[in-house]
């Protein structure tokens, strides 16, 4: 009996529960605080929409904008014709607005994932 | 041809807008209806409200007829105003949102604590405003001159007035509903005659196809890059278009309408899709121009082609007809982006510089006023500039934009050094600079050296330099961050369903806001 009330004397349960429950409801009250802590996690959630963006507006400069530099270096292209259209004629219409569209839905996805996991983490869910 | 088919379809045009507006009335009681109609307009409308105010007598008509003088290389034109509202989308449409900001000036107040700021933003936002007013008078004057033989200035007095009809009694909600049905209308404008023209394309002879397609077939026309200095150019007006959109005052402000962060972006993407649709239709418009109306090449009214196209093909009520609802759709061009940039300039002008008191009854009588002043004062510079091209003015409209509010914006939402002191020295040099290069092109200086170039496409040097100066002036400042930067960023990037402490800006209470002291805990 004795080696039971020993384990009943370790004091395990009650710091546990209550570093759980500061862990849970401060994460909103650190970022009002603007502890460093609250600081980390608006940041965190700025940088990864920031990346996004910059991720869409890199493919954006890559394609689309490389395209004058393309015809500038390689003008041989104005002359291929495909379905009986000149190829900038179709880039320049056709291809860059479904990719505008394309790369607009895939950020508008990805976004709302990244506050969805924000708001997840602050709810604590 | 008979104008009076014409005359009727743009009377009708202007009297279903103001019919749709005053159906809006019923629900405008309020400044804050005025201003942004209550933040309760949903992603379709709204996407329609917002392509209808954007596509302008430049996309309407302007576009087509580059295209049919100058070729492929005009198809940047219609790319970069849409790939600009992809920008807008991934930079700026959700923060935008969160800001709660009415205007750019409010913006530039939220994020700098300056009071210098937002009068910077504001004397930029009439001068943008206005501006862009220019040509969408000047389109409306060309309009009915060419359909209906009546000098200039009765195209543009009437726009003018419908303007002030349809903006003086329900501000922005009346705005949102006759926005939306300009898109649909101006859709319907160019596709109808385009399918008509496609048939009678089809069904002519051999012979006539082939007498037609030496005006197509010219290596300037079909191949990119044509002209001196082409690759410089095509850049400048890329970043131009590409980084202007979000810099208008009268695109930033539709923003607000949204319920929030996440419905922004989501009428953006809308927005994206029904821009590209639309802008589909003058790129066909300008390739048909080439085909059946080359002469006008020639003549110097390449401005003309959608509007005299359908007549050149069909005689009789099917020419009339068509003709007509090409008149109708080119007039709702210049009403709606006329009704945004009023109401845009005209809450900047109530708001800052005509504010006498408080109450919404007093707001609402200045908000009157200043919209009566900015159609005035829109309708005097388009009668003193008239030498001015139509296209080109809208081109230099996007660099002043780019080089002003689009560093100012992405900046103010992204990095947390920005200060007040960068924020201003950014607008100024971007603002002088690409200032400078309009006054310069409005008034003949043309030069054939490197700075002349430079002058007619300002852009790829005025936007660098603006970050530059923007990055260079808050460093120079590190130490004058604004005070509540910290929950300033928390407002423009958390969802807004987090329960949070987002600063205490409110935009009716601007001049005051941030001097209240913050309760804080801790």
């Amino acid at each position: 009996m004795s080696s039971d009330e020993v384990r009943a004397r370790v004091r395990v349960v009650s710091p546990r529960t209550s570093a759980a429950r500061t862990r849970v409801t401060s994460i909103a009250s650190e970022i009002d605080d603007q502890t460093r802590l609250g600081e980390v996690y608006i940041v965190s959630l700025m940088r990864s929409q920031l990346r996004l963006a910059v991720g869409v507006l890199a493919v954006l400069a890559v394609t689309l904008g490389g395209l004058p530099l393309l015809f500038h270096l390689v003008p041989q292209i104005g002359r291929i014709e495909l379905f009986g259209v000149p190829l900038p004629w179709l880039l320049l219409s056709v291809f860059a607005f479904a990719e505008i569209i394309v790369l607009g839905w895939l950020y508008v996805r990805q976004a709302e994932k990244n506050e969805d996991d924000f708001s997840d983490l602050l709810e604590g869910r | 041809m008979n104008p009076a088919a014409t005359i009727a379809a743009i009377v009708a045009v202007s009297i279903a807008s103001l019919a749709v507006g005053a159906f809006g009335l019923r629900f405008s009681r309020t400044v804050s209806d005025f201003y942004v109609a209550s933040r309760g307009v949903g992603p379709v409308l709204n996407a329609s409200a917002i392509s209808g105010e954007y596509l302008s007598a430049a996309s309407f008509l302007g576009v087509a007829g580059l295209i049919l003088a100058r070729g492929v290389d005009m198809l940047w034109l219609p790319v970069g105003w849409t790939a600009g509202y992809l920008l807008l989308l991934v930079f700026v449409a959700a923060p935008l949102r969160r800001s709660g900001a009415y205007t750019l000036p409010d913006f530039a107040a939220l994020r700098t604590e300056s009071q210098t700021a937002r009068r910077v933003a504001s004397a930029l936002v009439v001068a943008i405003g206005l501006l862009y007013l220019i040509p969408q008078f000047q389109g409306a004057g060309l309009t009915l001159r060419t359909l209906t033989g009546a000098p200039s200035w009765v195209g543009q007095v009437a726009v003018a007035v419908v303007v002030c009809l349809a903006v003086l009694p329900g501000g922005m909600r009346s705005v949102t509903l006759v926005q939306a049905f300009h898109y649909w209308l101006k859709l319907l404008a160019l596709l109808t005659p385009v399918f008509f023209l496609l048939v009678a394309l089809a069904s002519r002879d051999g012979a006539d196809a082939v007498g037609t397609l030496g005006a197509v077939d010219v290596t300037d026309w079909v191949e990119p890059l044509g002209g001196d200095h082409a690759l410089y150019l095509t850049y400048s007006l890329v970043l131009a278009t590409f980084l202007g959109a979000m810099g208008l005052p009268h695109v930033v402000v539709r923003f607000y309408t949204n319920p929030d962060g996440r419905a922004a972006r989501r009428t953006t993407l809308v927005v994206l899709a029904l821009l590209s649709g639309f802008y589909l239709l003058p790129i066909l418009y300008g390739v048909l121009g080439r085909l059946l109306a080359f002469d006008l090449v020639a003549s110097g009214r390449t401005d003309s082609v959608v509007l005299e196209l359908p007549s050149r093909v069909f005689d009789g009520v099917l020419g009339q007809a068509l003709t007509a609802l090409v008149g109708a759709g080119a007039f709702a061009a210049f009403l709606s982006t006329s009704t945004g940039l009023v109401v845009s300039v005209a809450g900047v002008l109530s708001q800052d510089l005509l504010r006498s008191g408080p109450g919404h009854r007093h707001g609402i009588r200045t908000f009157r006023l200043a919209t009566v002043i900015a159609v005035a004062v829109g309708v005097v510079l388009t009668f003193l500039s008239v030498n001015v091209p139509v296209a080109h003015a809208v081109e230099l409209a996007f660099a002043v934009a780019a080089s002003t509010f689009c560093p100012l914006l992405v900046l103010g939402i992204w990095w947390r050094g920005l200060t007040a002191v960068g924020a201003v020295a950014g607008l100024v040099v971007g603002g002088g600079l690409s200032g400078s290069a309009v006054l310069a092109t409005t008034f003949g200086v043309d030069r054939g050296d490197w700075l002349g170039v430079i002058i007619s496409q300002p852009a790829a040097v005025t936007v660098p330099t603006t970050f530059a100066t923007m990055v260079l002036g808050s460093l120079l400042t590190r130490g004058r961050r604004p005070e509540h930067v910290a929950q300033t960023m928390v407002r423009l990037h958390a969802p807004e369903h987090l329960v949070l402490n987002r600063g205490p800006f409110h935009p009716e209470r601007t001049t005051v806001h941030r001097t209240e002291p913050t309760a804080r805990r801790g």
